[in-house]
């Protein structure tokens, strides 16, 4: 069972592969595998329909199944099992399967674009038909029909190129999902309902599930409605013409023998046990018997043979759905030998249908005319299958026809006499338009020529003449059939009259009305040309087509206007709108809830803190008030520096150290990145929607010291951080606590990052540099010295700013040493010598205070993250007193190689534990004894550490790279380029007058 | 747990005006804003910490609960570097958005309108097909859509509209090459 479920899947996998290779003759090759599954079967077929079909795995006797955990926690398990209602629907699966699959090699031609596909996929479609009728689990089950659907869209949209094609493989998508959506939510239903997925099991506690009402009568038309959607039920039955698009092998297997099955074989599944729900009656038999008429009905209209064919599946499916839904051991036996006689002749028929579109060039009844005369073996086969749909002795379509009348008669009550008259009025259409199929494609037409008819090869019709073969020797001898029913029909309490199928019954009220039907068909038939105008004339009571297409234009038409509501395009009312929800829904569960009201409150904790906290207002507030940039952006600073005081004052040393490093370095990126934009905030007029912006920002503030003060009241339990002291300690060999849990306790959040930190550097080079990180260095002896950054207007300024000029200048040139290694590449008007002189003595100093912070940081407050930003401070002091290649000569290192080792000694320190024995991350302690410095303990974490501080100088490094050297350069250059157009006219003057 | 007045109302008023300069079109103000709250949330982390208590540094006379509550600290500490981080991004993007289009204004996603002034037809759904009664006709490239009255002129709007989008788009970039074709002019003359 498995091995056949596998190789089905695997050989599609390869199926592209082997379409390269061997061209369509690859479909036999693909057909060998069904086929070879399909002779398995058979041989051990007993083995399935003899054991006791009710009894569950693991119990004696039970039918052969599989059960795999697959996932434990949420009880689903890969579980087969292959009963006897399995095994009949398998022998059709894979032997029509196998037939389709061979009669593609002669259907397809070599060049045809994506064979390769569509045979993987057809041949994909019957391993997911084949596991959804061996599935023991309901998600199991579920997966399997989805497939089905996803498949069938891909393979009923074979014709890419064309819009027909697409949209109508579409329709039967949207349609059949809607239904499997359904029906998961019923499954899940009756599944948490029965405590198990394993379908044996629901089954076996079916009555017990029953009896709890509601629940599961709700579920089980949810499952049912799923099915009906499937099976193209009336309201969902226009999908199923509508996906006529598909090539006519896939409409032979998918819309005849399989697919559309797959919804009557779920109720042949549950009827055993849920018949007896609520609303199963009118939804299996009330739905089954109008789908039946209107199928019948419309078969009648159309004039695309294939058309006459869909509608008349779509009767039939109402058909044998309403036979299934009566839940007897009798209609068991006739349902499931009605499916087997369906698939037989239904297939055998589309692939006639493919024969002469493939030949003839079309399928319109109008056109076709003489093929009897051309084609006289097909018309033979197309002959006997019609005629055993239409019901015809000695047909196997007879057979079965007799077994179902034979248990609507001996079914009781009004309703009973109901369906059957229903069925006998369907089965007259059904005989009318299996007339008109016969007559439409293969009769004389008046007044038309025969239609031009290629020959067809016997390789090309051999897969409908053994289906033909099939339907005539089982009406011949239908014991077989009936031997591979009767396990499924064990199931169901047996009825008093035990049905058989056969040939011959004798004079019976059936026989009768078989014969009703016959000839009342053939009149209707004779009687086409009134019968037509009534039609024409009555209107169409339900066109679901219509309503699927409105539908659709609705959600169409509601999903623009939803978007053109709120992807309005402006940033500042999507922002509002997900703050006014952030404030209202919190608001909203307060009021609803009894919200905790702080009861001890403190005002402040140090006077110190109240006196920070009234800075930061302040500074908040002229933040706001602020019209000129670098004004707001100082004031937004004293806010960040108050915190590194509160940080202080609240005992959080490390916090305070980074708030105070980072403050300052955002500060200068923030001088150096906006020096070109002009001074006052406003280029264009300033926003408007004061007021709103105001109210949303009061609220949002209250809203959260509300949420804060709230939290904080109800908070009862102790912080899990109690145990970190220790853990810090013991586990991690360090004092800092903080810093402990920031490269052991909690490491993984630490890597990520940085990770993100070298992200977002990267992020920055390439904004600024745009094409790549810009890492290549030009160092400072190659420039020019004082080139950089000069006054360009050249003693223009009037004559107190040009002698300063000239008194700078003269100054630089005497100086002998610089202080600087590219103090010199600077233009002298914009060098500060007391500034690089102590920048030179500070540098030092400053790099290796931060080393120390860095190896310390385990004990006392500091660690990668203090020290690293240290060095970037360092280096944005070299930075501004000496130029951009001064930069460039205090990095020997491209911040892109920095950023990359501190990432690869991160990663290596969490690595080596693993391959040393240890766990990811695992740290040791190394303990030594140093001449000078005596007893020390190095933590392995130490290297964590490092990984951060190089990433996090890398970061600042590249940030003054791409914020200060570059947007230096560009505004250099962009200078220089509009002084030298001024030059140039000045020049260009210059000469006029001298003419 | 006692509730620390000062801190909560220092931190309201930071989200309150993060939020006013957060929703305004001025990308800088925009950007101050991101930070305010930023330093808003870490006051907010920091105070639902718990109140103030030793440094968190070990010794072992200390009692674990007399500690400053370590784990929102290290909460702290990767939000501060992690605002530094998008701070330096947002400030290149101003940088970039002021080089590209002279702005530095949040504007109205044009694409956005354009959206919302669709209409819901849909060719490849709503166009009328005519129903093919072969797989194989004769015309097989033809899509067999009809295209419907009017349609043509919606159509040369779309691609009016999308070579404008193009061109916008070009300027932006001819504009960042010129930069670079004159520094590689600048290298060629030295």
């Amino acid at each position: 069972m498995a091995v056949v479920l596998i190789a089905l899947f695997a050989v599609s996998a390869v199926a592209p592969l082997l379409f390269r290779r061997f061209g369509r003759a690859s479909f036999y090759l693909l057909g060998a595998v069904p086929a070879a599954a399909f002779i398995w079967l058979l041989v051990n077929f007993n083995s399935f329909t003899s054991p006791n079909q009710a009894a569950l795995a693991g119990e004696d006797n039970a039918p052969p199944g599989i059960v795999l955990e697959w996932i434990p926690t949420l009880q689903l398990e890969l579980a087969f099992r292959m009963d006897a209602l399995a095994a009949v629907l398998s022998l059709l699966i894979l032997g029509v399967g196998a037939l389709v699959l061979f009669y593609c090699a002669r259907y397809f031609k070599n060049e045809d674009a994506n064979i390769g596909p569509f045979g993987a996929q057809l041949l994909a479609f019957a391993g997911a038909m084949f596991g959804l009728v061996i599935s023991d689990d309901l998600i199991l089950l579920f997966i399997f029909w989805e497939i089905t659907t996803i498949l069938s869209y891909l393979l009923v949209g074979f014709a890419r190129a064309r819009i027909f094609a697409r949209r109508s493989a579409l329709q039967a998508l949207l349609v059949t999902t809607f239904g499997g959506l359904a029906m998961l939510l019923g499954l899940v239903m009756i599944g948490q309902s029965a405590g198990t997925y394993r379908l044996s099991e629901v089954m076996a506690m079916a009555p017990e599930l029953v009896s709890r009402g509601t629940l599961i009568d709700v579920a089980i038309a949810l499952v049912l409605l799923g099915a009906v959607s499937k099976s193209a039920l009336v309201p969902f039955h226009f999908w199923l013409p509508g996906a006529m698009a598909a090539p006519t092998p896939v409409s032979a297997y998918l819309h005849a023998a399989a697919m559309v099955k797959a919804g009557i074989y779920l109720v042949a599944r549950l009827a055993p046990g849920f018949s007896d729900t609520t609303y199963w009656d009118p939804l299996v038999i009330g739905l089954g018997l109008a789908t039946m008429l209107i199928g019948g009905w419309r078969a009648l209209r159309q004039t695309d043979i294939k058309l006459i064919l869909a509608y008349g599946t779509v009767s039939q499916l109402g058909f044998l759905m309403l036979v299934m839904g009566q839940a007897n051991a009798g209609a068991a036996i006739a349902g499931l030998a009605m499916m087997l006689a369906h698939g037989f002749f239904k297939a055998a028929l589309f692939l006639v249908v493919g024969i002469i579109d493939h030949q003839a060039g079309t399928r319109d009844v109008r056109l076709l005319s003489g093929l009897w005369r051309t084609a006289p073996k097909l018309f033979v086969i197309a002959l006997l299958t019609a005629a055993s749909m239409a019901g015809i002795p000695p047909l196997y379509g007879f057979v079965a026809k007799e077994s179902l009348l034979e248990v609507l008669v001996a079914a009781e009550g009004a309703w009973g006499t109901v369906v059957l008259i229903g069925v006998v009025l369907g089965s007259i259409l059904t005989v009318a338009y299996s007339a008109r199929f016969i007559w439409g494609g293969f009769a004389n037409k008046q007044g038309m020529p025969a239609t031009p008819f290629k020959a067809v090869p016997w390789l090309f019709m051999a897969s409908p003449t053994v289906l033909t073969v099939v339907t005539v020797g089982f009406g011949l001898y239908p014991a077989p059939i009936e031997h591979a029913v009767s396990g499924f029909a064990s199931l169901f309490p047996a009825t008093e009259h035990p049905i058989h199928l056969a040939l011959w019954h004798g004079f019976t009220p059936v026989l009768g009305l078989s014969g009703i039907m016959v000839v009342g068909g053939l009149l209707l038939f004779r009687w086409r040309t009134g019968f037509g105008a009534l039609q024409a004339r009555v209107p169409a009571l339900l066109d679901a087509e219509r309503i699927y297409k409105g539908t659709l234009n609705v959600v169409d038409e509601l999903a623009v206007w939803v978007t053109g509501r709120t992807q309005r395009g402006s940033l500042p009312f999507y922002l509002g709108v997900i703050l006014l929800v952030a404030l209202i829904v919190p608001a909203v569960a307060a009021i609803a809830n009894d919200t905790p009201v702080p009861t001890t409150i403190a005002w402040f904790d140090t006077p110190a803190q109240l006196v920070t906290g009234l800075c930061m207002i302040v500074g908040a507030l002229a933040a706001v008030r602020a019209n000129k940039r670098f004004l707001a952006v100082l004031m937004v600073s004293v806010t960040g520096y108050g915190m590194a005081f509160i940080f202080a004052l609240q005992g959080a040393p490390d916090l305070a150290l980074t708030q105070l490093l980072v403050e300052t370095i955002v500060l200068v990126a923030m001088v150096l990145a906006l020096r070109v934009l002009p001074p006052p905030l406003w280029t264009a007029n300033p926003s408007g929607h004061r007021v709103a912006r105001a109210v949303l920002g009061i609220g949002f503030g209250l809203a959260m010291i509300a949420i804060a003060a709230t939290a904080m009241a109800s908070r009862v339990a102790d912080p899990i951080s109690l145990s970190f002291p220790e853990l810090a300690y013991y586990g991690g060999a360090g004092k800092n606590i903080v810093n402990v849990t920031l490269v052991d306790i909690r490491v993984w959040d630490t890597f990520g990052e940085i990770t993100v930190l070298a992200v977002a550097a990267t992020g920055v080079a390439s904004l600024i540099f745009v094409r790549g990180r810009g890492d290549a260095r030009r160092r400072a002896h190659d420039v020019e010295p004082g080139s950089v950054g000069r006054a360009r207007a050249d003693g223009s300024g009037g004559s107190r700013s040009a002698a300063a000029l000239a008194t700078a200048r003269h100054f630089a040139q005497s100086a002998k040493d610089a202080w600087l290694v590219a103090g010199k590449t600077m233009a002298p008007e914009s060098r500060s010598i007391i500034f690089e002189v102590v920048a030179r003595l500070v540098f030092h100093t400053i790099i290796l205070f931060s080393i120390y912070l860095l190896l310390a940081g385990h004990n006392t407050p500091g660690g990668g993250f203090a020290g690293g930003l240290l060095a970037g401070l360092a280096m944005t002091i070299r930075y501004l007193a000496g130029g951009r290649f001064e930069l460039v000569e205090a990095t020997p290192i491209s911040p892109g190689t920095l950023l990359g080792l501190g990432l690869g000694t991160a990663a290596l320190s969490g690595v080596v534990p693993l391959l040393l024995g240890g766990h990811l991350f695992q740290s040791a302690v190394w303990e030594f004894a140093l001449p000078l410095f005596g007893e020390h303990k190095f933590v392995t974490a130490t290297f964590f550490d490092i990984g951060v501080y190089l990433v996090v100088v890398g970061l600042v490094v590249d940030v003054l790279r791409s914020l200060g050297s570059e947007i230096d350069e560009k505004t250099e250059k962009r200078g220089a380029r509009s002084g030298g157009g001024r030059r140039s006219t000045e020049a260009r003057q210059r000469t006029g007058a001298g003419r | 747990m006692s509730v620390n007045v000062t801190l909560l109302i220092v931190m309201g008023v930071l989200f309150a005006s993060g939020i006013y300069l957060l929703l305004e079109r001025s990308l800088t103000r925009v950007l101050l804003g991101i930070i305010l709250v930023g330093n808003g949330v870490n006051l907010l982390i920091l105070a639902a910490g718990g109140r103030s208590g030793h440094a968190p540094l070990y010794a072992a006379d200390i009692p674990a609960e007399d500690y400053a509550d370590p784990l929102p600290q290290a909460l702290i500490l990767t939000a501060i570097v992690i605002t530094f981080a998008v701070t330096a991004f947002l400030l290149a993007m101003i940088y970039r958005s002021w080089v590209i289009a002279r702005r530095d204004e949040l504007t109205d996603d044009a694409e956005d309108r354009r959206v919302a002034a669709k209409s819901a037809y849909d060719f490849e759904e709503d166009s009328e097909v005519a129903v093919e009664t072969s797989e194989f006709p004769e015309d097989a490239d033809d899509d067999g859509a009809v295209e419907r009255e009017g349609d043509p002129v919606r159509s040369a709007a779309a691609r009016a509209a999308g070579e404008r989008l193009a061109n916008d788009f070009r300027q932006a970039s001819s504009e960042e090459s010129a930069g670079t074709n004159n520094h590689r002019r600048n290298r060629k003359a030295r």
